[in-house]
């Protein structure tokens, strides 16, 4: 026995007699001094808590600065800067004929003695393009329909994939076999092709001057919408098809049930509240997807009709002269970069932000 | 006078978290003897795996002792490189874990597993290697081993797989084993064979055992010396006797009141109050203070230290001290 | 909010004969039965703690799922207070039969507060008329459970495991259930938070007089707190009995090496246990002996239990056991 005491006393250790003990601290404790110890940490919502990780990642706040820096962009330029994305130079009512392919910051001839005599113009930010046009605006303009073809594209997607994956996901067994056996198909289709088809035959088909909207943005928009709800929206249900087995296998989806709740109340109130998060990343994925492939057809021709401009119908003109004015394929090279980069880095961030499966 | 063959000695251990440092051992120290079985048993949050892995060195990334010392015959553990930890792990110490699903690699059949522990700290190589592998799965219990060999995981029980974990470990013969919790997933019939065979085992090969468990039945059966914690401190340390018979600590007084045992059956169950220590807001003075019957005000403030009983165990509690002054003994 | 008024029949729950089968795909087109429950009998009285008790693999999770029809069962018939059981009829009893689950960190919605979570099933039968009486009930509910009112914003992710097990006990309480389907409801949880939600069990029972199917693999839980324990090997009952008389005296052979492996928190007496070690592992339920399940790891095995199945047979005081042998 007093082997043992001396092994553990390897290290000093205090005798209770050197405590100076205060007999008084030997009586009972209370219940409100012990309750003291305990603290609950405040009530934080799965959405408050996200975002405040959101907050911390200074990837994602970039992106969303530089994201929220090109919308206001997009939406102010065009009331400041007089030119329009179709309009040819001209000077006092004159088409310059030589203003084409400016540098930018550069003034034609004409243009220099409009300044000379006294008249003020609005800067060519980025020069202009071989038909005279502003660049700057032009770029501008680009940058708005590639941003709104990627929005919308993105939420074609994600209708169409959530309805569907949560249908699979949720009914399972034969039906669930069967639509992803379709979704197997359609995700074989070779996309490019079926744009490239679908915009000659809706060329035929479709009567577009009824409708100037649809005039403005050219039937192989159209097409490119088309085949986006066609066809690119199974990455999107697969992922929500997975989430939602996922969920199903919880044990509050029994419980659920057990209470009498019914397919629909389930879905709305536990299955999908539970996927939101990774629908959105999802989603948020798209955009940049969108955004690459429309500007991929207008760079091969196949995108918005003229003179509307695309990023990618912008940098399919900039090839022509790219020796001598590669600037005019680097303003709308970097857009696409900047938004694809940053609506990816958004995404990364709300997944390490939100997804469950990551929480420490 | 035997050495101990492992003394560990205030150790503490700590995790840096989002949230903080999270303290899981504060001050742990207990010896264990060659040929002994030892149990640590506490509920989750007590910090008896992490002091398991904290002997191992196998703490994840964010963790770290942060003071004390474990020694090995003599060598003090904590200071060991990289290198040295690789020869002792396994060859001096080795560990087998709780699921027996997840602790073995599902992509390699169960002999090339057994192999590369053998290859790695014996000097047998190819067939040797295969003899040995299939002599351990005879000595755990595993029938037809040689056909077990060419097995895979997933083919195999989870009783059968314990026992796989269980040769892995003893393959290279180390002193000590350590069971971090090895029979919590297994059905109660399948955890008596393992709790058998590992008792046949030390008495064949001598080893010293650290038995890591919540379950005070499995501690009652198996160990020779037991210690209690809560909160990453030790509460009381004696043998299965003095913890059973003769508790000295609130905390093990609470639990032994809390659970069904025959002689006492039909009578309620005492519950512990309160709800498990959080490890990120740890009380000034003793760990379990806040849900103790019998705190003290000195408990509030002052860890208790560690006090020889009457009987030959060590228990931490103010109360005893208490119990000392009234008495005159101190 | 007693539910202690006298049922026309003896009996809450009477289960004949369930069974269980689930379709495994065992090859390319070729798929086997599954025997998850394979003819089980037993009955509850009201305001009863029946025990049902078995390893993995046994059947007992798949029994409380059925009764509430979590699966549609593939046969035999399920009577609750007279009436049948069937998927056509259990909408209507859903009020009356709850369930609690194993997980408390799965049983409960991460996105929904404590207040939406025990309010669901007043939500689903519409058993308020305002939001102020859904609150209410709520309250009271959480009360009973020992829940403090103030956690009703919170979220279940910001509780400890024993808390989220009694918000799910409220969740299961609050459409006054007659019977409670109890789905290892304690073995997730520390030793020391099992003994309160234990009590907790206990003190309902007598409040509010429900009934239990106590579901676990604990037998020390399932006799402290079970009137009778119904004992499960492979889809069967092998023994059903008054609690203490089937541990103190337990006459199935499977029975008897159950209860020897049970570790005692007791060092002497542990030491001076007899232990009935059982020889290999439990049958696969895609291949199940013929005849008695148990045969293949029992040592007093004849021909006749490879024959036939042995029925349940009474030996006296409601005491069961399904062996030819003894």
């Amino acid at each position: 026995m007093n082997d043992e005491m001396k092994d553990i006393n390897q290290m000093p250790k205090k005798s209770p007699l050197s405590f100076q003990i205060d007999l008084q601290k030997f009586e009972k404790a209370t219940d409100e001094e012990k309750r003291q110890q305990e603290v609950m940490s405040e009530s934080i919502s799965f959405f408050k808590d996200g975002v405040r990780k959101l907050m911390k990642n200074p990837l994602a706040v970039g992106s969303i600065i530089a994201l929220i820096a090109i919308v206001l962009m997009i939406v102010i330029v065009p009331h400041i800067v007089p030119y329009g994305y179709s309009d040819i130079i001209s000077v006092n009512g004159v088409r310059d004929k030589a203003a084409k392919n400016m540098a930018p910051f550069t003034w034609s001839e004409m243009e220099q003695k409009y300044i000379d005599d006294g008249g003020k113009l609005f800067p060519h930010i980025m020069g202009t393009d071989e038909m005279g046009r502003d660049y700057f605006v032009r770029v501008i303009y680009g940058t708005r329909v590639s941003l709104v073809v990627g929005i919308f594209a993105a939420l074609l997607v994600l209708i169409i994939g959530v309805i569907y994956g949560s249908i699979s996901g949720y009914l399972g067994g034969k039906v669930d076999l069967v639509m992803m056996r379709i979704v197997d198909i359609i995700y074989s289709l070779p996309d490019m092709l079926m744009v490239v088809l679908l915009s000659v035959v809706l060329r035929e088909i479709l009567n577009v001057d009824q409708f100037p909207f649809l005039r403005k943005l050219g039937v192989n928009m159209i097409s490119l919408f088309m085949v986006f709800a066609l066809l690119y929206w199974t990455g999107m249900a697969r992922m929500v098809r997975g989430q939602i087995l996922t969920i199903k296998s919880n044990d509050y989806v029994l419980a659920a049930k057990v209470s009498g709740a019914k397919a629909g109340r389930i879905i709305r109130k536990h299955i999908l509240p539970n996927s939101i998060s990774v629908i959105i990343i999802t989603a948020a994925l798209q955009v940049p997807s969108a955004i690459f492939t429309e500007s991929f057809l207008s760079f091969i021709g196949l995108g918005v009709q003229a003179p509307m401009p695309s990023l990618g119908s912008l940098a399919n003109a900039a090839r022509a002269g790219i020796s001598q004015y590669s600037y005019k394929l680097i303003f709308p090279a970097v857009m696409i970069c900047l938004i694809t980069l940053s609506c990816n880095l958004l995404g990364d961030g709300l997944r390490d932000a939100f997804d469950p499966k990551l929480r420490r | 006078m035997s050495e101990h063959i492992l003394s560990v000695q205030n150790l503490h251990t700590s995790f840096k978290t989002s949230k903080g440092d999270v303290h899981a051992v504060n001050g742990v120290s207990f010896n264990l003897d060659a040929g002994k079985i030892l149990g640590i048993v506490g509920e989750s949050g007590s910090g008896k795996s992490v002091t398991a892995y904290s002997i191992m060195r196998i703490l994840e990334s964010n963790g770290d002792i942060t003071g004390g010392q474990i020694l090995f015959k003599g060598k003090d553990i904590t200071k060991f490189t990289e290198k040295e930890m690789r020869e002792f792990r396994g060859k001096c110490c080795s560990i087998i874990f709780q699921d027996p699903m997840t602790s073995l690699n599902p992509v390699f059949t169960v002999g090339s597993q057994l192999k590369e522990a053998i290859e790695l700290h014996t000097e047998r190589k190819g067939k040797e290697a295969e003899a040995r592998a299939i002599e351990m799965l005879t000595l755990v219990g595993v029938n037809e081993p040689e056909k077990r060999i060419k097995q895979y995981p997933f083919e195999l029980s989870g009783g059968m797989r314990q026992r796989v974990m269980i040769a892995m470990a003893l393959s290279c013969e180390p002193d000590i084993l350590i069971a971090d919790e090895p029979t919590t997933a297994l059905d109660v019939t399948i955890q008596a064979q393992i709790l058998e065979l590992m008792q046949d085992l030390q008495k064949k090969l001598g080893m010293a055992i650290i038995m890591v468990t919540h379950d005070l039945g499995v501690i009652a059966d198996m160990c020779d010396e037991i210690i209690v914690m809560y909160g990453g401190r030790v509460c009381e340390r004696g043998t299965a006797e003095h913890i059973f018979y003769n508790p000295k600590h609130e905390y093990t007084k609470g639990l032994l009141q809390s659970i069904p045992n025959v002689d006492r059956m039909g009578e309620k169950l005492v519950p512990i109050p309160g709800t498990p220590i959080n490890l990120l807001n740890m009380p000034k003075g003793c760990a379990f203070c806040p849900r103790c019957e019998n705190a003290m005000k000195i408990c509030l403030d002052e860890i208790p230290p560690e006090m020889l009983m009457p009987d030959g165990h060590f228990a931490s509690c103010w109360l005893n001290v208490k119990e000392a002054m009234e008495k005159g003994e101190v | 909010m007693s539910n202690n008024e006298t049922t026309k029949n003896e009996y809450l729950l009477e289960v004949k004969d369930l069974k269980q089968y689930f379709l495994v795909k065992t090859g390319f087109m070729k798929s086997l039965p599954l025997k998850a429950v394979d003819g089980v009998s037993f009955n509850i009285k009201p305001g009863e703690t029946l025990g049902l008790v078995g390893e993995s693999g046994c059947g007992k999770t798949t029994v409380g799922r059925t009764i509430l029809h979590l699966y549609n069962p593939t046969g035999g018939e399920i009577l609750f207070d007279g009436k049948p059981v069937t998927p056509k009829t259990i909408d209507s009893m859903r009020k009356e039969m709850q369930m609690v689950f194993q997980d408390p960190y799965s049983s409960l919605n991460p996105r929904m507060t404590v207040e939406d979570i025990i309010g669901e099933p007043l939500d689903v039968h519409k058993m308020y008329k305002t939001k102020e009486e859904r609150r209410e009930k709520v309250l009271e509910l959480m009360k009973l459970v020992g829940l403090n009112a103030e956690h009703a914003t919170r979220y279940a992710h910001e509780f400890s495991g024993g808390q989220r097990q009694r918000i799910g006990i409220a969740r299961a309480l609050a459409t006054n259930p007659k019977f409670i389907v109890c789905d290892e409801a304690v073995s997730a949880l520390d030793v020391s938070i099992q003994a309160q939600v234990i009590n907790m069990f206990e003190e309902l029972q007598e409040k509010l007089g429900v009934a239990y199917l106590f579901i676990a693999h604990d037998l020390l839980v399932v006799r402290h707190i079970s009137d009778r324990i119904a004992v499960m090997y492979l889809g069967r009952i092998v023994e059903i009995g008054d609690a203490d008389e089937v541990s103190e005296h337990p006459i199935h052979p499977y029975t008897e090496s159950l209860l020897s492996a049970v570790p005692y928190p007791d060092p002497k007496m542990a030491k001076e246990r007899k232990r009935i070690v059982l020889e290999g592992d439990v049958p696969s339920p895609l291949h199940m002996p013929s005849g008695c399940a148990f045969r293949t790891r029992c040592k007093y095995a004849t021909e006749q239990c490879a024959k036939e199945c042995p029925p349940l047979v009474d030996k006296g005081n409601g005491h069961q056991v399904a062996c030819w042998n003894r």
